[in-house]
């Protein structure tokens, strides 16, 4: 279908974007790798009067690595996430979760920013997000603030990010030494939304004790969940089949799914949801210790 | 006494914007409504009906082209978004009446059936060999999972592009 008309703007700055928003706020929305605003106007499930280009905005797409950060700009590509030397050296799960998002060519307009802000329960960075424990920086036109990610996946298709505010920049903990990660999706053919998402990402002491557990799932609740009930039965205690089994079924209990005709019951969506934590536990463990 | 429209009735942004963009080498400009697609300028505009529309809801790639150097699903994107950057689509790859080794490829390994998802397979797999120009059959497949098609199966389609990638790293 054609979308409803609408007024485009494409502001050269934050500034001029913040104003923008500021005048015509919820009848606006931003336009950023549009491959979810976009197909959503073409079915008219949305309709903003108001579109804000902001891919002419310099300076919002960057990785920028700190002593114990990475700090990514909202308007950075999926496709730079997937390749970036950087992000495979120093944060490796992010890289894995891009490679999942659409297809390459989503992933070459697709945004890290837009995503979180479109908090689709089915998005695959929220899961990771969720898992690392990030935050996020919004600008409004008064004042900036930090969100960290627990508190910014609000309800389905809601971040807390308000209708006058700009997603401009992501901070992820860089993981501590001896640590793993992993993403992974069930998906009923390539390019799929996921039945089941999972992102692991652990961290083990000397004594091979897990000392940080992150488990973050994707499209078994209303928002992107973190499994905090596997994460408990995974921290204090070396990772064995055992620990991970008992972690693996705390996420299925974690997650909260829908029943729906195209990917499944809620009995088969838990099911893989503790299929898939066990996997991914697995490989994060392996990875964790080197040897994977 | 004048009458005022119900605020449900106001007139939506109606404006025409213009587009100048550099489309397979020449300067191509127009004035478009926000709301044109990518691919409708492409298409209806300028009359380049080699780029396709197979789907609607973004899934197909049979609207794949390259804007500035990225491929892209021109049917996800606006007229507007593309002003002041280079467009290619199909149409733009052949020099001067001599096929791309990708084009040749394909019609060398019958890496069509009906043709419908080929420019965008082509567009799409040309821009894969700039990112890896020795593929594996595994790296080809992921490289096209964007790209849909109803009648070859794929097995041609990766033939097609192998081949193309050796031509082209002589």
């Amino acid at each position: 279908m054609t979308c409803r008309e609408f007024e485009y703007f494409a502001p050269a700055s934050v500034g001029q974007c913040t104003a923008l928003l500021k005048t015509y706020g919820s009848r606006a929305k931003i336009l950023a790798g549009g491959m979810s605003l976009i197909p959503v106007m073409k079915l008219r499930l949305g309709a903003p009067a108001y579109l804000i280009d902001i891919n002419g905005i310099s300076g919002l797409d960057y990785i920028r690595e700190t002593r114990d950060s990475l700090r990514i700009g909202a308007l950075t590509r999926h496709h730079a996430l997937e390749t970036s030397s950087l992000v495979r050296r120093k944060e490796p799960l992010l890289a894995e979760t891009a490679a999942w998002i659409g297809d390459p060519q989503v992933r070459n307009r697709g945004t890290i920013g837009g995503a979180l802000v479109h908090a689709d329960p089915s998005g695959d960075w929220g899961a990771t997000i969720l898992a690392m424990r990030g935050e996020m920086k919004l600008r409004g036109p008064a004042r900036e603030r930090v969100i960290a990610a627990d508190n910014f996946f609000v309800d389905t298709f809601t971040s807390a990010a308000k209708g006058n505010e700009l997603l401009v920049e992501v901070r992820i903990p860089v993981p501590r030494r001896r640590s793993g990660g992993s993403y992974m999706k069930l998906e009923r053919k390539s390019g799929d939304f996921a039945t089941v998402g999972v992102a692991t990402q652990i961290s083990l002491d000397e004594e091979g004790v897990c000392d940080y557990a992150g488990i973050g799932l994707t499209a078994v609740g209303m928002t992107n969940i973190r499994a905090k009930g596997a994460e408990a039965a995974l921290l204090g205690k070396v990772p064995t089949d055992s620990t991970i089994e008992d972690a693996a079924e705390a996420a299925s209990e974690d997650a909260s799914p829908m029943s729906d005709p195209l990917r499944g019951s809620v009995e088969y969506k838990k099911a893989m949801t503790k299929v898939f934590t066990r996997r991914g536990l697995q490989l994060a463990v392996k990875r964790a210790k080197g040897v994977a | 006494m004048a009458k005022r429209a119900p605020k449900s009735s106001k007139k939506r942004g109606k404006k025409a914007r213009h587009v100048k963009v550099s489309l397979n080498g020449s300067i191509f400009e127009a004035d478009v409504e926000p709301r044109l697609l990518l691919v409708d300028l492409i298409r209806d505009v300028a009359g380049l009906t080699g780029t396709h529309v197979g789907c609607d809801t973004s899934n197909c790639g049979a609207c794949t082209v390259l804007v500035d150097g990225q491929s892209v699903k021109s049917c996800s994107m606006f007229a507007v978004q593309v002003n002041g950057s280079k467009v290619q689509t199909i149409e733009g790859l052949a020099e001067d009446g001599d096929l791309h080794p990708m084009q040749s490829a394909f019609w060398e390994n019958h890496g069509l059936q009906c043709g419908f998802c080929t420019p965008g397979m082509i567009i799409q797999a040309s821009w894969l060999l700039k990112q890896n120009p020795n593929p594996t059959d595994d790296q080809i497949r992921a490289g096209i999972s964007g790209n849909l098609c109803r009648c070859t199966g794929y097995v041609n389609i990766v033939k097609s592009i192998k081949a193309a990638a050796k031509e082209m790293r002589r």
